[in-house]
């Protein structure tokens, strides 16, 4: 994308928001994910006009209605196929696709999966808030086993999904994580998002006040934070903790170690220094494991690789044939074909 | 259809013949059968195929479900129809004439390969003794036996294949005896099989070229059939021929429709029986600026397609029933979003997996009402291979004028047919002119054009029309709206819409008189056997029309006053009468119907049959 000429307006914030009145209950994490992107669209040198936000269905899919942008709010789990063929037809628009926990890792599993692996130049925002909200507090694919809710009043018995892992069983070249009670670092991995080619996906905790209040305290509530999370920056050593300073040692092999870093310098202790280029994925599924509450759960670009995008690469495709048939082929020879005779 | 013979001494000329080629699925029926109708079409001969293949791939050598059939009808006449039944069958094994034989014409010829006649194919036939033996068969039809095996090995004795390769080219041998037959020019084989083989198996490509002669000259040297035939070519409108298929003649509306409205095309499919080759053929077309993907499921073929549509490109996606159910959601968020769409339905025989290579008209009421909710959208049929392209072109101009969805409804039997098709001049196809809403201009989501009232598309990268669409009710405005009086305005308006595309279809064309004792009403891959058993009564003198219908929904605003004006209608399908329910109900009219769900057409015969029955009612 080019960046802004003299001629461009320069865009604020104000420029993104809808008069729409907005309906997320009142306390929702949604209201700060909106506004943290409302931020971060200025930002990105492109014209307001070159901006698609697609969603499926859930709470988090209202957010088009609340973009000042294209927007479009399709059915349930299958905002990527949308957003791919957005892409397949204009691969200059920035596009982003915002799902939730149900919506992308429940009915739309598939979607999610393939645009993942076609490493398509789109940007997913999954809001992860282990329940479903609109349809009122059913557990999700998410939930940790033994939730209980209205359908699984005796406790949920099945499995949840890791989301990141998820993304790296579909090879995603961009993924991160970040939380919605943090609008600097949203921001930036947004940014961090946009910039990179190919498929980018990020993983928001997000809170929902009225079904699953306080999902994500014990991670990054006000008492834990310092404690619970690993914020990554690519080059810089593992290093967390408030009450004690301690750092991620790890040898390439099973889990990490934590270790307590008394005062030493973390080259003495040997603490791991967090490389999100690495193409291998075990070093991502590493990070991806370390989980609530025996490790801190890292927050960043836990992921980012270089791969040839989809979109890009179709269009080489196109271009290459049409070179092939020296030029673009017109409908006489379309319609003719190779094999005719003349009555 | 009945054939009429000038007796000559060794040649005997006839105006139609109809050959089928069966053997085992690895047999190469397929390409034999494409081969005589390339021969057949670029001699001159009209003509119409029938391919009938298995679904398994491969399934056990020598079993009867393994048998594949490739069946022609070509002529120095109008060819409506692949034909009821065989003049001559050519069976590769045993179990070819076990399934096959039954649908030989009385004094038809019959040719086998001996040496397949064997204990052990037999037995997987069925066959108790070996039926060459049976003099019934001999004293029915024109038998000849040709032991390929020993003949092709005998051509090829001093080619390098192995025995097993050298085997594989005895189709050319079959095909070039019955290239002898019909007094066919071997030229255009010939050329196929070295444009295909050549390059990569310069000994193969030999090889076929040599057992294709050795077939036509031991017809020559031998005179092993007593007869001989030929076909001179059919009176057809000068111009230039090309042959295609349906799902080809598809393909080539949906590039040229794109290209006449200024679009891209973007087509995404799943692959699904018999509609993947549209895939298949659109992705070899990329030099023609089509985009093409493979999606990972039929949801997502068509939420792509719609994606595309959404910003400015023209989406299309194609499947067979089972697919269309799953595509379903998707094609009430076109209709709640008003973009266009194109969606292809190759029917088969269902429900579920059904007979997924056989064909059936059975989704006729899925395309009607097959979805959520009071949401019609455009349904149009094609009636042959060759019709494929302008319905295709009909789809593109409806999707773009109405801003909506449309469903093209074909089927196997015009999908994998085949027919000479006259080239159309590209500059006589006419442009499909539909302009995206005008920057600067005021934007309203849902504003209507009063005479076809859809709506202006406005599209991401457009400056200042920024606006959002969902699947929500929205307001003319596209504000999400709960207004019980605007939803029902909103539904009405859609509806009504739908409605008026009926202004824009041509009157309809009756075949024979406006008028009489009985019209005969089809749709879709009947019209040949209709119009050929409606043809064939008329020339007897007997009071019988028919009338072919495009346009499903909406029905062509003529349709009613026709029907007026005749004392009975019979409604031919290949399912429990679907069009019959829709007619009777829009009508309420008394309507025959007449139903074969058997994954066959119609045969001519049937349908004589039939109408003479209602006749004499």
């Amino acid at each position: 994308m080019a960046p802004p000429t003299l001629t461009q307006e320069i865009l604020n914030k104000k420029d993104f928001v809808t008069p729409n009145d907005v309906r997320w209950c009142p306390g929702c994490g949604d209201y700060a994910i909106l506004n943290a992107l409302q931020r971060t669209f200025p930002e990105l040198g492109i014209p307001k006009e070159n901006f698609v936000v697609i969603s499926g269905i859930g709470c988090s899919s209202r957010f088009p209605y609340y973009m000042n942008t294209y927007g479009f709010h399709t059915i349930h789990g299958r905002a990527p196929t949308v957003a791919t063929g957005v892409k397949l037809a204009n691969p200059d628009l920035s596009v982003w696709l915002v799902t939730g926990d149900g919506d992308g890792l429940g009915i739309g599993g598939n979607h999610l999966l393939h645009a993942l692996r076609r490493n398509i130049n789109l940007n997913i925002l999954l809001f992860n808030n282990r329940t479903y909200g609109l349809t009122k507090g059913q557990y999700s694919p998410t939930s940790p086993v033994g939730t209980k809710t209205k359908t699984t009043p005796m406790g949920s018995i099945d499995n949840p999904l890791n989301p990141i892992l998820f993304a790296l069983g579909a090879d995603a070249t961009f993924i991160a994580r970040t939380i919605d009670t943090n609008p600097k670092h949203m921001i930036e991995i947004f940014k961090a998002a946009h910039r990179h080619q190919g498929i980018s996906y990020i993983e928001i905790f997000q809170n929902c006040v009225i079904f699953n209040n306080k999902t994500w305290d014990s991670v990054y509530g006000r008492q834990s934070r310092d404690d619970h999370m690993l914020f990554l920056e690519a080059g810089k050593p593992m290093v967390y903790g408030k009450t004690e300073r301690r750092g991620v040692a790890w040898t390439g092999g099973g889990m990490p170690e934590l270790l307590p870093m008394n005062g030493a310098t973390p080259e003495e202790k040997g603490i791991l220094i967090h490389d999100p280029t690495r193409t291998d994925s075990i070093y991502a599924a590493m990070l991806a494991e370390m989980q609530y509450p025996d490790f801190p759960v890292p927050v960043g670009v836990l992921r980012q690789v270089v791969k040839p995008a989809y979109d890009t690469q179709i269009q080489q495709q196109l271009h290459a044939a049409i070179a092939r048939n020296g030029g673009k082929g017109d409908l006489r020879q379309l319609l003719y074909g190779r094999n005719t005779w003349r009555v | 259809m009945e054939s009429e013979s000038v007796k000559t001494r060794a040649l005997k000329e006839l105006q139609t013949v109809v050959v089928r080629f069966a053997g085992d699925s690895g047999d190469g029926m397929q390409t034999v059968g494409e081969r005589f109708t390339e021969s057949a079409a670029i001699f001159g001969n009209d003509l119409a195929t029938f391919p009938d293949f298995p679904a398994e791939i491969r399934a056990p050598r020598g079993t009867v479900p393994g048998v594949s059939a490739f069946q022609i009808q070509f002529g120095s006449t109008e060819i409506l129809t692949p034909g009821d039944a065989p003049d001559a069958l050519v069976a590769m094994n045993p179990a070819a004439l076990k399934v096959h034989l039954p649908d030989l014409v009385d004094g038809g010829m019959l040719v086998v390969n001996k040496a397949a006649f064997t204990k052990g194919s037999l037995r997987m036939a069925g066959y108790p003794a070996n039926p060459l033996q049976d003099p019934q068969i001999s004293e029915n039809y024109e038998v000849v036996e040709i032991d390929l095996n020993f003949l092709v090995l005998e051509a090829l004795k001093d080619f390098s294949l192995n025995q097993k390769n050298k085997l594989r080219c005895k189709n050319f041998f079959a095909l070039g005896f019955m290239y002898w037959i019909y007094s066919r020019p071997l030229e255009t084989t010939i050329e196929f099989i070295r444009s295909k083989w050549e390059r990569p198996y310069p000994e193969l490509a030999k090889a076929n070229i040599k057992v294709l002669k050795a077939g036509y000259y031991f017809g020559e040297t031998t005179e092993t059939a007593r007869n001989r035939y030929m076909v001179t070519k059919a009176e057809v409108e000068a111009g230039v021929y090309r042959k295609v298929s349906g799902n080809e003649a598809l393909v080539l509306g949906l590039i040229a429709g794109a290209a006449k409205a200024n679009r891209d095309l973007v087509y995404s499919g799943y692959p699904i029986t018999p509609a993947s080759s549209i895939l298949e053929t659109l992705a070899a077309h990329k030099h023609f600026g089509v985009k093409t993907i493979q999606a990972e499921d039929e949801m997502a073929a068509i939420g792509i397609a719609l994606g595309a549509s959404y910003a400015g490109n023209l989406g299309a996606t194609g499947t067979s029933g089972p697919g269309m159910c799953l595509k379903g959601e998707f094609i009430g968020l076109a209709t709640s979003t008003e973009l266009p769409l194109i969606i292809f339905n190759i029917q088969r025989a269902g429900p579920s997996t059904g007979l997924p290579t056989k064909t059936e008209q059975s989704d006729l009421t899925q395309a009607l009402f097959g979805r959520h909710s009071d949401a019609p959208i455009p349904v149009i049929a094609a009636n042959s291979p060759c019709d494929c392209f302008e319905t295709s072109i009909e789809a593109v101009r409806i999707a773009l004028t109405y801003s909506t969805p449309v469903i093209v409804l074909s089927d196997l039997y015009i999908a994998s047919g085949a027919e000479p098709w006259k080239v159309p001049d590209p500059a006589r196809i006419p442009t499909i002119e539909v302009p995206f809403a005008q920057e600067g201009e005021p934007f309203q989501v849902y504003r209507r054009n009063p005479e076809t009232l859809a709506r202006t598309q406005a599209i991401p990268g457009q400056q200042g029309l920024e606006h959002r669409i969902g699947g929500l009710e929205k307001d003319p405005f596209s504000n999400v709206s709960y207004d019980p009086a605007n939803h029902e305005h909103m539904t009405r308006m859609r509806s009504e819409k739908i409605e008026r595309i009926a202004d824009s279809i041509p009157p309809t064309k009756v075949n024979g008189e406006p008028y009489g004792e009985l019209l005969i009403i089809g749709w879709g891959g009947t019209f040949g056997a209709i119009t050929a058993a409606c043809s064939s009564l008329q020339a007897e003198g007997f009071s019988v029309s028919s009338l072919h219908l495009r346009h499903l929904n909406p029905l062509p605003g003529d349709l009613g006053e026709i029907m007026e004006n005749f004392d009975k209608i019979l409604v031919p399908e290949l399912n429990q009468g679907q069009l019959s329910l829709l007619l009777r109900s829009k009508f309420l009219l008394d309507i025959v119907s007449y139903n074969k769900i058997q994954g066959q057409p119609f045969k001519v015969r049937e349908l004589l049959r039939k109408i003479q029955e209602v006749l004499r009612r």
